[in-house]
């Protein structure tokens, strides 16, 4: 006890000065500071295992031999690969994660193209339509409905993109543009408007200041997008469902979710395989740009 | 009459005249390839609102081993497409007309006309943002708007199982009839009034809760007395980077009957407990797995603020004797309140219509045998998916869009004309 206070004492100097505290008074101070820092620490610990737990019980899982949901115990006696290489041997996972990577990497792509450039129009030009433009955008991402889905299934049908990577691609694409639009166009209006115009009085054209100015300066939010939309087609297991016929289009999440939910949990270990090999790359990704990913999000959402 | 009268109407009377008129010839070849476009199609106009109009005639039948008839429900998506390209060729028409005038005007006063090429450099520079939005444009006018409008037509069918499906059947135009059911019929009503009810109480706590779960952790990590908080941090945020699907099914396998939490709780000497399967502890379930899932989020928003407020409001209400306490309510709940509210309410709409984390965890169980096709713990979005896409009953399903889409339009609405961001932004100029 009376270490700590010895260890404190810089910061209770502070607080003697500046206040009319008593001796008395600081002592108890101390005390109570040692006990907030358990109970911190306390709080900490058991967060941390909540978190952790289901976490570390889906990855004992798929290390885990036998197939079944209730014998698995958390950490496996018995450590074994083979739920992966079912995986790999017995079931389309590695197509699932080609079309997965491939999807998401295209969408990533034309979303983040599609998004920044309309959110620039917004930002920077005042245009009949812009305020129209802005609202309906706003009030069409608010429809809830699975009955667009038969909508959109007639449509792909009729173009001839049913059952194609490219028709998911475009869902994809065109539902994000309204909530994503918004979100740049809050960035970008951040962007001192003095630094384009100079451009302009130097001769740039609307595309350079595009290229060149704005999209530099808008890292962390073009980030922000590409990474939802990349991770998105990792997660969707209804559309994909809809829109993708035969098994050799299927995506991961699809794969996954049937043997979770169809199987009466018999191929609950190796779902957990399949869900370790998706997380972890999603994770490692997440953890790598999650700077961005909350500045993104904070400048292009949040205003002070 | 004048020049610039006659090419506006040469140009109304056939697109791409005024243009000739004008001796603009490749302006006037597109224009004019246009206009022919769409009177090839007309046969197919003409049919597309015919069925739009009657819903087709004759409901499926088989001869030869092949299927003849209408089927009302591609009929009414096609009249619907029919009226996004007639409503996109009015807009080129209009373009062509006021363009051929335009022209027409320049040459009056001795201005050449420009070639083609520096016209498009022009048009690219003056019309700039239009160009650009135009890709977006059409992509929302077939992949959203036309779902939309598809999804609102359908309250005033009467397309559901088991009488009315296509492609054995017709659909009727029957006007508000369904509204009308909604109201009057006892079983549609009651079972609306109470999953409605659920849904609200649903989005208020799960918003509450998970904000100031992450308010918590925010605050928790941010403490003086912590060390190694970007550690810290990185174990809380894990519940946000994990795919969510994931991570809830694997929450439902944990908390199933015989499950691992179950076996736990046997080996400790107790009953098996229903987690999922008893109405109020579902529900229970819900929020505090929505919890786990949402609180990161929150988390991650919140230690940004938390960060980049001054120190130096700290150390003065330190210099005034404030409390931990006080320095809490009064300087940092505040200016979190204030940056974060907007996303509180956006919060709220994102978990009233939040599917996947119902769907996934309890599919809306347990059943309610006083409901109609609804459990205890459905919300409005997984009643109108079990109405659509296991039920077949679309007029309902579609009855129900409509009214959640007022309901968060005029929440939004109102929410955002309040909010600051939304007043300084020149919107409302």
């Amino acid at each position: 006890m009376t270490v700590k206070i010895k260890e404190n004492k810089p910061s209770s100097q502070l607080q003697d000065n500046g206040t009319k505290s008593t001796h008395h008074s600081t002592k108890n101070f101390k005390i109570s500071d040692i006990f907030v820092k358990i109970l911190i620490y306390f709080m900490l610990l058991t967060i941390s295992v909540i978190v952790i737990v289901p976490i570390i019980w889906i990855v004992g899982a798929a290390f885990n031999p036998g197939n079944s949901l209730f014998s698995s115990t958390i950490i496996p006696k018995n450590f074994s690969t083979v739920h992966f290489r079912t995986l790999f041997r017995e079931t389309d996972f590695p197509i699932w994660y080609k079309n997965t990577l491939k999807i998401a990497t295209i969408n990533m792509f034309v979303s983040v193209l599609l998004t920044t450039s309309a959110a620039y129009v917004f930002s920077r030009y005042r245009f009949k339509g812009r305020k129209f433009g802005l609202m309906t955008m706003l009030i069409l991402q608010m429809f809830p409905s699975f009955l667009a889905m038969t909508a959109i299934y007639v449509l792909l049908l009729q173009v001839g993109l049913l059952n194609t990577h490219m028709g998911l691609i475009l869902v994809y694409a065109t539902g994000q543009i309204p909530y994503n639009t918004w979100l740049a166009k809050g960035y970008f209006d951040g962007i001192p408007r003095s630094i384009d115009e100079a451009a302009k009085i130097d001769g740039a054209s609307n595309l350079m200041i595009f290229r060149k100015i704005i999209l530099p300066l808008a890292k962390p939010i073009i980030a922000f997008i590409a990474i939802t939309n990349f991770i998105g087609p990792w997660m969707d297991f209804i559309l994909p469902r809809l829109i993708l016929r035969s098994a050799d289009k299927k995506t991961l999440a699809i794969g996954l979710w049937e043997m979770a939910v169809q199987q009466h949990n018999t191929k609950f270990t190796v779902f957990a395989a399949g869900s370790v090999l998706v997380a972890i790359p999603i994770t490692i990704l997440f953890i790598y740009l999650q700077k961005h990913i909350v500045e993104g999000l904070t400048k292009g959402a949040v205003k002070s | 009459m004048n020049k610039p009268k006659k090419a506006a109407i040469l140009s109304l009377l056939f697109m791409g005249l005024g243009q000739f008129y004008n001796k603009e010839k490749i302006k006037g070849i597109i224009f004019a390839a246009i206009e022919i476009f769409i009177l090839i199609n007309i046969p197919y106009f003409t049919y597309s609102f015919w069925g739009l109009i009657t819903l087709g005639e004759t409901p499926q039948y088989f001869y030869n081993g092949l299927a003849y008839g209408d089927h009302s429900i591609f009929l009414l998506i096609q009249g619907i497409i029919a009226v996004l390209v007639i409503f996109i060729f009015i807009l080129i028409y209009i373009l062509n007309v006021t363009d051929a005038q335009r022209t027409a005007i320049a040459r009056e006063k001795g201005i050449k006309p420009m070639s083609f090429k520096s016209f498009v450099k022009y048009s690219f520079d003056k019309y700039f943002p239009y160009i650009i939005l135009t890709p977006c444009f059409i992509l929302m006018l077939f992949l959203t708007v036309l779902p939309l409008l598809f999804s609102i037509s359908i309250a005033f069918t009467n397309y559901a199982a088991p009488f009315k499906l296509p492609p054995k059947n017709l659909v009727d135009w029957v006007g508000f009839e369904n509204f009308r059911n909604l109201v009057n019929m006892p079983i549609w009503n009651s079972t609306f009034i109470g999953v409605a009810i659920w849904t609200v109480i649903w989005a208020v706590l799960s918003s509450v809760t998970s904000y100031f779960a992450g308010l918590f952790l925010a605050l928790l990590i941010n403490a003086k007395e912590v060390k190694l908080k970007k550690f810290w941090r990185s174990i809380f945020i894990l519940p946000y980077a994990i795919p969510a699907f994931i991570s809830i099914l694997v929450m439902r396998l944990m908390f199933t009957g015989l499950g691992p939490i179950n076996s736990i709780v046997v080996s400790l000497g107790f009953e098996r407990v229903p987690w999922l399967t008893n109405s109020t502890l579902a529900k229970v379930m819900l929020i505090l797995v929505n919890i786990w899932l949402g609180a990161p989020y929150f988390m991650a928003l919140m230690s940004g603020i938390l960060t980049n407020v001054s120190n130096d409001l700290y150390e003065a209400a330190d210099i005034d004797g404030a409390t931990r306490f006080q320095k809490f309510t009064k300087i940092t709940l505040p200016l979190v309140f204030h940056a974060t509210s907007p996303l509180l309410i956006l919060s709220f709409t994102h978990n009233f219509n939040n599917f996947m984390i119902i769907f996934l965890l309890t599919s809306g169980n347990p059943a309610n045998p006083a409901y109609r096709y609804a459990g205890d713990t459905d919300i409005l979005i997984s009643w109108i998916y079990k109405l659509t896409l296991e039920q077949n009953q679309f007029h309902m399903a579609s009855v129900v869009s409509i009214l959640i889409f007022i309901f968060i339009a005029t929440v939004s609405a109102l929410t955002f004309s309040k909010t600051k961001s939304f007043k300084e932004e020149d919107l409302m100029q």
